[in-house]
């Protein structure tokens, strides 16, 4: 039997599925439907200091492939617009009638040591197992010098976590900004400033669309619009790979990841757990289709483990993180070529198309004898690039190939042509 | 595949029940099922769906353009190689053209539904109105006559008009639209569409349409060739075929076109006469829209008798669908022998056929139905007094690769030539061809003319 059971920044969860502070954590109503669905746990909706935010109409936009599908939302919306003390009421009721269900308190201040001092004993103080520091919001709350604005400066992030480790004696998560040139520098300021573990990505700053009509932003408030923050399936690579950084880096190792972005099967939560996360937290794929998709994401994953023989979460945690390095180490002298599936083929000519306009020239048409086409891939041009298999809409009609060239391991820095060659005698 | 309501044992139809079996034979899809379907397509790369299109529109284009939310565009890109394009979704039979080559067949087992697609999109720029989508070329001066205002006469005419000319077509029907008008099924053309898309055409100006004119009766070949720059001859099949059988002459025996016309022309269709036991003779696509329509009509039993297998049969197999979903009762192997009765008819006999060393004869079998109203529908064809000046080839009028025939300056196209098939698409390709056709030579001519 595998076990989803797993431990970060040094709380026990069940799964490594908890809800990411937002919309869906909001109160104690959702929360508890939640836990009923079967969630581990809840990082709150964040909690500022009273007196709360008040919030725009409308908060959200939408980026839609063209059937229609959401890929990712917008959002304009700022931290709990609920009094402190009603939220910390419904956690301590929570907390005490879901004892194995994990909750943290997500927090964010003024940059004021005892602002932020005072606000996470309130919040720890109603029971919480962690505190995550919100340095994320990329909109509304940066303004006022909070979120972002004090995710974007390393200095503050150090100082923002050792103010909330000094104050309190539970875990804390500091949640990074996506919105930053290098994610090592606050991943590794974090670390400096006591953190247990980082969670990331927070939203990323975008405008999701612009409404051809009115000729405003999307979402339009009476007529304007503004810069939100961007999340959901369309910014899980931009996470993928801020937590892969996080957790090969010398800078940043062995600092703990709750990953967060674009998670919505656990096909996503397994892709990061195997980067080194330790927990995964979701937000949008709950607000698009319900709670209820963690069933999937739980029975998905102890699917995919007891397939493969890993027993616990601990056994594949970064198990693709020795495979993720530098361009500078891969192998030049590694050579694919395309295969086309003459059985397969549906001679839709999409591979073609790419690959005569925008790749190598690469593949050619000739008439069948008995009607139709056939397309074969000229080896000599085929640099192996891919792009003809990504078109296919046929599923492995075309493959890439292995060719065998009998020639060693060889990085560019010790590429004949690289003209900073290192000799390699 | 739509089940009409049909009369049953106990169950006679109301003129409802009527009116419901020739509404839209398949209802549109709506902006969001548009999108959807227009998701399945592939996007194909010198897509098989255009080459197996007789107008060679850019399917690919237009479908992408629905789902980019440009319909306007998508209409453009489909009415710019088929003026038509509304009557041919409409009436094409796509299961033989453009869907059956549609590769999403080999990925989710059926076709991209093209042709609702193609409806999607033009019926939505010809409900926006406004402008007509096509400006003319700097006028030629030149005046063109065009005989027939079917799909080929009218696509020569919109054509010609495009490319500067002025056109007068004669037609000998009251109204203007060919067999889009009194010959197709009219659960086909639902809504009197035939004649909004012959207005929509129109509206390109420097057409004018003469009715009440026909060709070897108060107009001749030779005064349009003295009068005119070019001439096009579209004028279709319209001499009906005789089986040569006794009884053929009795009332109640008719022809199908006829019939399919009466259908056709009638406001309220439960007004129109159909028989309790309709036997249909033919193996063709207007044999089976005679029987669908017989049945939608309310006919009790609607037999349709073709004297060949169902390997020769040239109504598609979506259409024998069709008909056998709805009740008609298809016969095999069964040549007319007499029809007999009193003063109507009322009974059919047939031999039964077969094949004997590549030979369609008698088996020395028969057999008798019933039959209140017996309906041919065993081919048109052209009505060659009229065209002696003209060159024939297998019994149509013969043309050159571009259209031309026999006598130069005279251009046709359609069913009254012989091109590939009688098809809507195929004689809108022709008219679209022969004008451009007709264009050079009169541009030439003027260069030649130093002018
Ligand atoms: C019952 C039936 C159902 C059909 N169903 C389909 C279908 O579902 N899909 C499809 O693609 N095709 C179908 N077809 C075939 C299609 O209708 C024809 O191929 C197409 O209409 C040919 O166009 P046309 O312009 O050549 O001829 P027509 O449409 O026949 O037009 C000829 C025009 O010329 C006029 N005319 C004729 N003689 C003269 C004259 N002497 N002087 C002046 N005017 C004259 C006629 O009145 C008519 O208006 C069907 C045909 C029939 C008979
Ligand atoms: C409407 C909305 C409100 C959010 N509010 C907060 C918040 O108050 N605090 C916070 O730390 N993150 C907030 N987030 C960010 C999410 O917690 C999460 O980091 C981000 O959406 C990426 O994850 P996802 O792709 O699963 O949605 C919010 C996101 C959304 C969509
Ligand atoms: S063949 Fe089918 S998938 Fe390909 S372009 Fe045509 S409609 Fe699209």
């Amino acid at each position: 039997m595998s076990d989803l059971g797993c431990i970060i920044g040094g709380i026990e969860s069940i799964n490594p599925f908890w809800l990411a502070s937002a919309p869906p954590s909001d109160k104690k109503y959702n929360v508890e439907r939640a836990f009923k669905a079967g969630w581990g746990g809840a990082v709150w909706k964040t909690l500022g200091v009273d007196p709360p935010v008040v919030n725009v109409t409308s908060r959200y936009g939408v980026h839609r492939t063209q059937d229609r599908r959401i890929i990712g939302i917008n959002n304009i919306e700022l931290i709990s617009d609920r009094p402190l003390d009603v939220n910390l009421r419904e956690i301590e009721e929570m907390r005490r009638e879901w004892p194995d269900r994990v909750i943290i308190g997500s927090i964010m201040a003024p940059m004021d040591e005892e602002a932020w001092k005072s606000l996470a004993i309130k919040v720890a103080n109603s029971g919480v197992q962690g505190i995550e520091l919100n340095l994320g919001c990329p909109h509304g709350m940066c303004e006022r010098g909070m979120g972002s604005a004090v995710g974007q400066d390393p200095e503050f992030v150090e100082q923002t976590t050792r103010w909330v480790r000094e104050a309190v004696n539970i875990p804390v998560f500091t949640k990074l900004t996506p919105n930053v040139t290098d994610i090592i520098v606050p991943a590794a300021a974090a670390k400096a400033g006591g953190a247990h573990a980082v969670s990331l990505i927070n939203t990323v700053n975008s405008v999701i669309g612009v409404d051809l009509d009115t000729m405003a932003p999307t979402p339009t408030v009476d007529g304007r619009g503004t810069h939100g923050g961007y999340c959901g399936e369309a910014v899980k690579p931009i996470a993928l790979h801020m937590t892969a950084e996080i957790a090969r880096q010398p800078e940043t190792q062995g600092l703990e990841i709750s990953a967060i972005g674009g998670i919505t099967t656990w096909r996503d939560a397994a892709e990061f757990i195997a980067l080194g996360a330790g927990a995964v937290q979701v937000c949008t794929a709950a607000m698009l289709y319900g709670f209820r998709i963690v069933e999937d994401m739980n029975e998905g994953l102890a699917a995919f483990m007891r397939d493969k023989g890993y027993r616990s979460i601990a056994d594949f945690k970064g198990k693709a993180t020795a495979q993720t390095v530098d361009w500078n180490e891969l192998n030049i002298n590694h050579d694919l070529k395309a295969r086309i599936d003459d059985e397969a083929c549906i001679e839709c000519g999409r591979c073609f198309i790419a690959c005569e306009d925008t790749a190598h020239q690469a593949i050619r048409i000739d008439a069948k004898p008995e009607g139709g086409r056939k397309f074969t891939v000229i080896d000599d041009e085929c640099v192996g690039c891919n792009l003809c298999m990504h078109v296919c809409p046929v599923k492995d009609c075309i493959t890439m190939e292995a060719v065998d060239t009998d020639r060693p391991y060889l990085t560019w820095p010790e590429h004949p042509k690289n003209p900073l060659r290192k000799a390699a005698e | 595949m739509k089940h009409f309501k049909i009369t049953t044992e106990n169950s006679r139809l109301s003129a409802r029940d009527i009116a419901d079996n020739f509404d839209d034979l398949h209802p549109p899809l709506d902006g969001a099922q548009a999108i959807v379907e227009a998701g399945r397509c592939l996007y194909c790369y010198d897509a098989p769906c255009m080459n197996a299109c007789p107008t060679r529109i850019d399917i690919p284009k237009f479908i992408h353009q629905i789902r980019s939310g440009n319909l306007d565009g998508s209409a453009q890109t489909i009415l710019s190689a088929n003026i038509m394009g509304g009557a041919c979704a409409r009436a094409c039979p796509t299961e033989v053209l453009c869907e059956e080559v549609c590769v999403v067949h080999h990925t989710e087992g059926a076709p991209v539904k093209i042709g609702e697609l193609q409806r999607h999109a033009v019926d939505h720029l010809m409900a926006k109105g406004g402008a007509h989508p096509f400006a003319r070329a700097p006028l030629s001066g030149c005046k063109l006559a065009v005989v027939g205002a079917g799909p080929a006469g009218l696509s020569f005419a919109h054509r010609a008009a495009m490319l500067g000319h002025d056109v007068v077509v004669y037609e000998a029907k009251p109204k203007p639209g060919g067999l889009n008008e009194y010959g197709l099924a009219a659960y086909k053309m639902a809504n009197d569409f035939a004649q909004a898309e012959v207005e929509f055409l129109l509206a390109i100006g420097g057409i004018s349409i003469e009715h009440g004119k026909v060709l070897g009766d108060n107009l001749s070949l030779g005064d349009l060739c003295t009068n005119y720059d070019a001439v096009f001859i579209g004028a279709g099949l319209t001499n009906a075929r005789g089986l040569g059988v006794d009884g053929e002459d009795l009332a109640g025996v008719g022809d199908a076109l006829e019939f399919i016309e009466t259908v056709r022309v009638a406001e309220d269709k439960s007004s129109v006469p159909v028989g309790d036991n309709v036997v249909v003779i033919g193996g063709g696509n207007t044999a089976i829209d005679a029987a669908v329509q017989a049945k939608c009509l309310g006919a009790r039993n609607v037999t349709l008798a073709y004297r060949r297998g169902p390997d020769a049969m040239t109504a598609t197999q979506w259409e024998r669908d069709l008909a056998t979903a709805n009740g008609v009762v298809v016969r095999y192997w069964a040549a007319p022998k007499t029809f007999s009765g009193g003063a109507r008819v009322e009974r059919a006999a047939f031999s039964t056929m077969r094949m004997d060393d590549g030979k369609l004869t008698p088996s020395g079998d028969s057999f008798e139905l019933p039959a209140d109203m017996v309906l041919k529908a065993i081919g048109q064809t052209l009505n060659s007094a009229i065209f002696s000046a003209l060159k024939l080839e297998g019994g149509k009028i013969a043309v050159d690769a571009h259209y031309q025939t026999s006598l130069p300056g005279v251009y046709a196209g359609g069913d009254c030539i012989k091109s590939g098939e009688d098809l809507t698409v195929q004689a809108v390709e022709d008219g679209k061809q022969a004008a451009i056709a007709a264009d050079n030579m009169l541009r030439a001519k003027r260069k030649g003319a130093g002018e």
